[in-house]
């Protein structure tokens, strides 16, 4: 065993041992996780998975996170594509003080937005929608998918745009038939991150949502509030949290390890 | 960006366009709210008075503000010292290839996929001493753990739980800078017969210098506005000690309702992340650069 070996497993012990605590409270009852020390569960149970999924209150929260989630992911990376372009091919007048002030908005601590926001959307009406919460998400996710394909596009050699115009291509039908294929990883990557970013944030989430589009990181913080602490139904919604995310990542595993890196080194 | 060899197109423009109703609709209209309340006394919706820069004097003075401004910049560095040099070490040391990679990458990003809130809950019960793995080891080691009611536990307990949770962020950015290095590179250094550590630091090191400086400012920025997960593990207690800058500021807003202030206190604590992250950025690009001219 050479030394790397050895750290990257102390490592990788030390990741999963948080994960699987709460994968072995998700399978034991209440009264287990409270009373007593147990490695693994004494009653083994699936009474708590049961609950959240056929608990309309609990599903409907994936439902809502999955919902805004998809929206503010697909906003986010369209209309970072063009001006991701833009800034990796042109220069243009302020071209680097807009970059930068985009970067100034990832900046900004949701808390700073919260009341702002709740009055802005209350006023035009969007308040507990999911498109409220997308488009509030898009503060932080634009400037980083902007940030991130900017990377990409630099990487691909000019020549490539200027041989299809020679060409005759048309700049709508350049980019979505050459281009685009080119840096499908970053699209993929800054999609990952997108979905990323939006699906583990709660402040703006919770503050922006009541009932019809209540995501489920704000069921699981008022199931806590209202029924003293059922450990165990929240260790199963956590424990589903994560599956949706260790999806996608799994499908741009291959992209994260190449892509990040080009042009950007 | 650099810019020396791009065509000048001011339509260019029209591209940023998207972007800038986007983020326009969602980030200055927002902003100049925030703007709008911190000059004046908001007594109730109709009845307003212009205060000026009151607010902020008050603000300055606050001296609860100051104390969480220090607890806030020492565990934003605190976190940079660890996940840094952490996140690079676990970059260096993931597999390159097969599938062990794959296993590797995906098992090291779980952390980053788990919503900030059950990030907290997790560590409460983990590290409570009677039934989670962390603090009944940790007490059967001998120490007195009790990150409910010790404030130094509390305030390691938190810094632990980031650089669990974070870690895996730099690491992975250091690994695509990694993978991205030429074959011929390391041939070459062979011949010389370059150490391990001449390698890492005239070649690796400088490749990853795109990607770590990515790595510093997310870090940064994202360490310096946590709220979630010292929230539910420790409500920012025991006492104050683990009241961060963005709690602070959501008891003032929400909690109290003083809407000026607390208006006052986002503008300033916007400018200070504002102003350590260009401070950042420079001084990583000058370290970037003195760099190459030594290896080229």
């Amino acid at each position: 065993m050479k030394k790397r070996h050895i750290f990257l497993a102390a490592y990788i012990v030390f990741a999963l041992l948080p994960i699987y605590w709460m994968v072995n409270m998700s399978f034991k009852t209440n009264q287990e996780i409270v009373s007593s020390f147990t490695i693994f569960p004494q009653h083994f149970t699936f009474a708590n998975y049961l609950t959240i999924f056929t608990d309309r209150s609990w599903y409907s929260g994936y439902i809502n996170s999955l919902i805004y989630v998809a929206i503010n992911t697909v906003i986010s990376v369209s209309v970072a594509l063009p001006a991701a372009y833009a800034f990796s091919r042109y220069s243009f007048l302020g071209d680097k003080h807009i970059f930068f002030w985009l970067l100034t908005n990832r900046m900004t601590p949701p808390a700073v937005f919260l009341l702002p926001f709740f009055q802005l959307y209350s006023t035009v009406g969007l308040m507990d929608t999911h498109l409220a919460v997308a488009l509030a998400h898009l503060v932080f996710n634009v400037p980083l998918a902007v940030w991130i394909l900017e990377g990409f596009m630099s990487g691909i050699p000019r020549e490539i745009d200027e041989t299809a115009y020679i060409d005759g291509y048309s700049f709508p039908r350049f980019f979505v038939t050459i281009f685009l294929p080119l840096i499908k990883a970053g699209v993929g990557v800054a999609a990952f991150f997108c979905f990323m970013f939006s699906w583990v944030e709660l402040l703006l989430a919770r503050t922006l949502t009541s009932v019809n589009a209540k995501p489920i990181v704000a069921t699981m913080t008022r199931t806590v509030s209202a029924s003293g602490m059922d450990w165990a139904t929240l260790a199963a919604a956590g424990v589903l949290t994560i599956v949706p995310g260790a999806v996608v990542i799994w499908f741009v595993r291959h992209y994260i390890a190449k892509g990040f890196a080009m042009g950007r080194v | 960006m650099t810019t020396t060899t791009k065509p000048v197109n001011q339509k260019a423009w029209f591209l940023i366009l998207p972007v800038f109703i986007c983020v326009a609709f969602s980030a200055i209209l927002p902003l100049m709210t925030v703007v709008n309340y911190s000059v004046q006394d908001i007594i109730s919706p109709e009845r307003r008075v212009f205060v000026g820069t009151e607010w902020f004097a008050k603000v300055m003075r606050d001296g609860d503000l100051h104390a969480a401004l220090w607890r806030q910049l020492t565990y934003s560095f605190a976190v940079l010292a660890i996940e840094i040099p952490l996140g690079i070490a676990l970059a260096l040391s993931m597999p390159a290839t097969g599938w062990k990679s794959s296993a590797v990458l995906v098992i090291v990003a779980l952390s980053l996929l788990i919503p900030w809130n059950v990030v907290g809950t997790i560590w409460q019960i983990y590290g409570r001493a009677d039934i989670g793995l962390l603090g009944a080891a940790l007490k059967g080691l001998g120490f007195d753990y009790n990150y409910t009611g010790n404030a130094t536990h509390a305030w390691i307990t938190v810094l632990v739980m980031d650089v669990w949770h974070w870690t895996p962020l730099v690491a992975l950015l250091g690994y695509a800078g990694l993978r991205s290095i030429p074959d011929a590179y390391y041939q070459a250094a062979r011949i010389d017969g370059a150490s391990k550590f001449a390698v890492f630091r005239y070649i690796q090191l400088p490749k990853m210098r795109g990607v770590l400086m990515i790595a510093v400012l997310l870090r940064f920025m994202d360490s310096f506005m946590i709220y979630t997960e010292p929230f539910v593990l420790t409500g920012g207690g025991p006492g104050n000690a683990t009241t961060f800058l963005s709690q602070y500021l959501t008891q003032k807003a929400v909690g109290q309702f003083d809407l000026g202030p607390a208006a006052a206190f986002s503008l300033i604590y916007f400018l200070i992340i504002l102003l350590l992250c260009f401070v950042l950025y420079n001084w990583m690009q000058r370290v970037g650069t003195a760099d190459k001219e030594v290896v080229s």
